[in-house]
């Protein structure tokens, strides 16, 4: 999924590959912006602000900023 | 084959979700619990130490899931002075693989039905009441109605949202996480050891805590604010170079801690939050084993009684209950809590080494607690509290 850069601001990737599906950033998010099964996490476009809660709060560096709209 | 309807669903199958579908089905009310993995009890994101009396509340203890009997606690300041405490009987460090499984076969043998790989995204909500859920199971969408909803989803709760309960937790309240197992270390197998400081873990604490054989859980917990500079992984990282820079790694995980007080509103009607899902977690200590299982069985056995009431308002007199049981000492906790993190490096050495002069047999976790807090008087009365209640 392609995800376009929102008014110029700073979007959030999520490297699925490296995730460990612990949630921390799910309890964070304030929009409920994020959808986590059992292996599988991805963030639902219309909810997020790019607040960069979730960044911030992943112990293990798995989400991050990107300028131009990524691929999810 | 499941049924149609159930009296209470409980959506998620760690220790507060059990202990939850226990206290229900016990009632002789009909109960299904929902688990979104494909094992109840795996994986394991969790230090695992847990005190002997909250273990034992809820099941006998057995040495089939404990790994170690800790009798002592290690209290590490940055400039490497220890203080130890001694407790005897203190507790355990757990395998929650099989601990979380064991909880979950009370809950079957009270009666509760269980099914895994079922995925809870949505509840079914009329007249602005929750009255049952939907999920995916294997693929194919799924809905199930009940008279009430336990969320017991743990930190990614999403349960409570959606029923308009507000959940959503302030990053600097959320203890970031991660652990590894490790084997070859060189620790005493009955001590847990802590280690604070700047250089360890700014607003929370790194931990060594032994499962025997020279396996221990190693891992760390800081605030989501410190994550904006340095992430929990770094802070591991360094740790295991420093000291282990060999031992192999049998599991690692991430995981986050709400570590601040209950939600304002823990229940709504149809719908019941429970453990993590409700930030029943102990403030101070990070711990939210023993705590779920106490609002799980709280709100379980009120669930229950409403249904056989015929009067399902009475769901929501669990608020108090559980404030009146745990949620009051929390709001201490955090008070302390909000004291002891934000401390000085210089702070932490100045209380182990007063400490360490208490002589040995004196040395409590009031005394240490006590010292701690001498140039924070405000504090010292919260801390009494703590002891006299
Ligand atoms: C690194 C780390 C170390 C810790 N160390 C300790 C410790 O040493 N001692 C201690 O007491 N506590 C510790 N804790 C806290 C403790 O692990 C939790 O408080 C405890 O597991 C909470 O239990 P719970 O039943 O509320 O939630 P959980 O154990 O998290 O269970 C929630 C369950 O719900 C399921 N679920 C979630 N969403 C859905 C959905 N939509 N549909 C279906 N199922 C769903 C999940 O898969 C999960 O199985 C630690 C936590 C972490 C992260
Ligand atoms: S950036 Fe903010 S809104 Fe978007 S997913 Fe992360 S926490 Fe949620
Ligand atoms: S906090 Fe990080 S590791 Fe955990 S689920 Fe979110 S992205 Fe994955």
């Amino acid at each position: 999924m392609f995800r376009q850069a929102k008014n110029g601001k700073l979007m959030i990737e999520i490297l699925p590959d490296k995730c460990d599906f612990c949630g921390c950033c799910v309890g964070i998010c304030p929009e409920d912006a994020i959808e986590l099964k059992e292996a599988e996490i991805f963030i639902i476009d219309e909810r997020c602000t790019n607040c960069a809660k979730c960044v911030w709060s992943c112990p293990i560096e798995v989400i991050r900023f990107n300028k131009e709209g990524v691929v999810v | 084959m499941l049924k149609t309807d159930y009296d209470v669903i409980v959506v998620g199958a760690g220790p507060a979700g059990s202990i939850a579908a226990r206290f229900a089905a016990e009632q002789g009310v009909s109960v299904l619990m929902l688990e979104k993995d494909r094992d109840v009890g795996y994986p394991v994101r969790c230090g695992e130490a847990i005190s002997k009396s909250g273990v034992e509340e809820f099941i006998p203890s057995n040495e089939k899931w404990i790994t170690s009997h800790i009798d002592k606690f290690s209290l590490n300041s940055p400039d490497g002075t220890e203080a130890i405490i001694e407790f005897q009987d203190a507790g355990y460090v757990l395998e929650r693989r099989i601990f979380d499984y064991e909880l979950a076969k009370t809950a079957a043998a009270a009666g509760a039905e269980i099914l895994t790989r079922a995925y809870v995204n949505g509840l079914i909500i009329e007249n602005d009441k929750v009255c049952g859920v939907k999920y995916e199971y294997r693929g194919e969408k799924k809905e199930i109605k009940a008279k009430i909803v336990i969320g017991a989803d743990g930190v990614e709760s999403r349960v409570g949202r959606w029923a308009g309960i507000k959940t959503h937790i302030h990053f600097k309240d959320m203890e970031c996480c991660t652990q590894v197992t490790a084997s070859n270390i060189n620790a005493d197998s009955n001590t847990l050891y802590f280690y604070f400081g700047q250089n360890y873990a700014p607003g929370g604490y790194f931990w060594v805590f032994p499962k025997g054989k020279g396996i221990a859980n190693i891992g760390l917990g800081v605030s989501g604010m410190v994550g904006k500079k340095k992430s929990a992984l770094s802070y591991l990282n360094d740790f295991m170079s420093e000291n282990y820079p060999t031992a192999p790694i049998l599991t690692s995980i991430a995981g986050g801690v709400p570590s601040t007080v209950t939600l304002e509103k823990i229940s709504a009607p149809g719908i019941m939050l429970v453990g993590d899902a409700a930030r029943q977690v102990n403030p101070l200590s990070g711990g939210g084993i023993a705590s779920g299982m106490i609002g799980g069985s709280i709100a379980g056995r009120i669930a229950g009684e409403a249904i056989k009431k015929n009067n399902l308002n009475y769901i929501l007199t669990y608020d108090k209950a559980w404030h009146d049981r745990l949620g009051k000492r929390h709001e201490i906790f955090e008070r302390i809590k909000n004291g002891i993190y934000n401390f000085t490096d210089e702070k932490f050495n100045k209380i182990a080494h007063s400490f360490n002069k208490i002589p040995k047999d004196k040395r409590t976790l009031g005394r240490l607690f006590t010292t701690a807090l001498i140039n924070q008087p405000s504090l010292l009365v919260d801390v009494a509290k703590v002891f006299i209640i």
